[in-house]
């Protein structure tokens, strides 16, 4: 009895152990990759700026839309009973599991010239794809689910009793949001954007159909390592180190916020 | 919990038996040039028809980008890029066996929408301010020959310098490969791309309406093919090589607008 229950820990452990190493060996190859590799030279290093920039800039366009849009959405979803509610569900977290690309051409097919919103835009002289607006759109599309998702569980987990008793008090509306219900899911929320931010930041398969890769315009730093690497190899593994450095503060970032969420929620 | 994962590791353990029970061809895995794709896979067939324990497999896409694969390692056994710079790379990266070869030329073409939404009539229209442009990304060859072709242009007393620049100002979006240029003008999202005559396809020139570019600035294509030294069965990958060069290869390679080596005597 005893030995064959040792036998199975070990196999756990090793089998765990393999998932690990796979995670973690193709990390560590970049990280020793980038070492032996020259820096980039001026015309890459002219590029990766301004992918970093670009990369910055509509990742904060997409967060303060994700903010505005997604937070109204999540409230609703959390504490409105409301018909089709499942279908708005559904809705939210279908780009989480959607292929980034198929994302991509039905924003082309939506938005596009040709689009089904697109052509009335194009016949008011507005066009979308190629645009920096159509990169914020395709990484909102991405990544604002999963900041609505994570903002709908943070409402959610606010006792019904301690709004009812705010508002008994004669707290009501935005007074009640602005003073109970934010501060109680704060920690949440930005916990939320922070994930919403890494998803946009490494967005690449629906910003290349949509909006194009032009260095300056729309190359943001995942289109820069894709288009850059058949010229410039040391360039792309150095802008991946950059992402996944970013991505790494990200994660840190976030999981201390949902640490100290629940810590808080225990000692209640 | 130990059921299970002995279930799982068995499964995942009979998938390699399963995959090899089926597979006792032998495979050349063979990294061609997007633009290609029609005609190679057509020549797999009557490849396939003549050597029928062997199985090609593709990978097709940007040549820039399938040299750098090469070079980083991945397993291939045959190597056709749109332009030699590519070809030299890997060269120069001794993973050639023996000699690359030309095998087929290609000439380049300006492509618009079929609605032609800018109303591109001359190359003169291309340096219009406003117009969508979709090329290649630098590297791939396409983008290449396109320099090539501006660069002649420029020395043209019709179009002068300034003209080069005026199109370039025009560039939206840099695409990996040949083929998604012709997709981004097919679907009507750019005004005018500039292609290989023989990416309009059949399939896609419904969509298209071309504008020729005058041999005075048109390039030749050269597109070279070689075995490489990771080949798994050099004979084969060797035998492939020869294919593209050898008559059925070549009127295959006709019939979707590429411009052969030799004469094709089939009708």
């Amino acid at each position: 009895m005893r030995h064959s229950w040792t036998v199975g820990s070990g196999l756990v452990r090793l089998l765990a152990a393999v998932m690990l190493i796979f995670l973690g060996l193709p990390l560590v190859a970049l990280l020793l990759r980038a070492l032996q590799s020259p820096l980039p030279g001026s015309v890459s290093l002219d590029a990766i700026i301004s992918a970093v920039w670009l990369s910055f800039l509509s990742t904060l366009c997409t967060l303060m839309v994700a903010l505005l849009l997604g937070t109204p959405l999540a409230y609703v979803l959390a504490r409105r009973r409301f018909p089709l509610r499942r279908l708005a569900i559904v809705l939210v977290e279908l780009p989480v599991v959607l292929p980034p690309a198929v994302a991509g051409l039905a924003l082309l097919i939506a938005f596009g010239r040709r689009g089904l919103v697109g052509a009335g835009l194009a016949d008011l002289g507005i066009s979308l794809p190629f645009t920096f607006v159509a990169v914020v759109m395709a990484q909102t599309f991405v990544a604002a689910p999963f900041y609505i998702r994570a903002a709908q569980i943070a409402f959610e987990s606010i006792p019904r009793e301690i709004e009812d008793a705010a508002r008994a008090d004669g707290a009501g509306g935005w007074s009640l949001f602005r003073f109970v219900t934010l501060p109680l899911a704060g920690r949440g929320l930005a916990a939320g954007l922070v994930l919403c931010w890494a998803r946009a930041l490494g967005e690449f398969g629906a910003t290349i159909l949509f909006a194009g890769s032009l260095q300056g315009r729309t190359q943001t730093m995942p289109l820069l390592i894709y288009n850059v690497l058949e010229r410039d190899i040391s360039a792309a593994i150095w802008t991946g180190l950059l992402l996944v450095g970013l991505a790494l503060v990200a994660l840190l970032i976030s999981q201390s916020l949902t640490r100290k969420a629940h810590h808080d929620d225990s000692r209640d | 919990m130990m059921k299970f994962l002995g279930a799982m590791l068995g499964l995942l353990l009979m998938i390699p038996l399963g995959v090899h029970a089926q597979e006792e061809r032998e495979t050349l895995t063979v990294f061609a040039a997007a633009s290609l794709t029609d005609a190679f896979e057509e020549l797999a067939d009557a490849f396939e028809a003549q050597y029928p324990y062997v199985e090609v497999v593709y990978s097709f896409g940007g040549s820039s980008q399938l040299a750098a694969q090469i070079i980083e390692g991945a397993p291939v056994d045959v190597f056709a890029s749109a332009n030699a710079r590519q070809m030299t790379l890997v060269e120069e990266a001794g993973l050639v066996a023996g000699e690359a070869l030309r095998f087929a030329r290609n000439r380049l073409v300006v492509i618009v929408p079929n609605d032609n939404p800018a109303n591109i009539e001359t190359l003169a229209d291309l340096a219009r301010p406003g117009l969508l442009l979709v090329l290649a990304a630098p590297g791939v060859p396409i983008r290449d020959y396109t320099e090539i072709m501006l660069e002649k242009m420029a020395a043209d007393p019709d179009y002068g310098p300034d003209y080069r620049q005026a199109v370039l100002d025009n560039l939206v979006s840099e695409e990996d490969n040949v083929r998604q240029v012709v997709a981004k003008i097919a679907l009507g999202e750019g005004d005018a791309g500039i292609v290989y005559l023989s990416d309009v396809t059949p399939d896609q020139s419904p969509n298209l309406k071309t504008i020729t570019v005058p041999s005075a600035f048109n390039t030749i294509a050269s597109y070279p093919i070689a075995a490489l030294t990771g080949a798994a069965n050099p004979e084969t990958a060797q035998a492939f090589v020869d294919f593209t060069r050898s008559v059925e290869g070549q009127c295959i390679l006709k019939r979707w607008n590429f411009l052969t080596l030799r004469s094709c005597r089939n009708p």
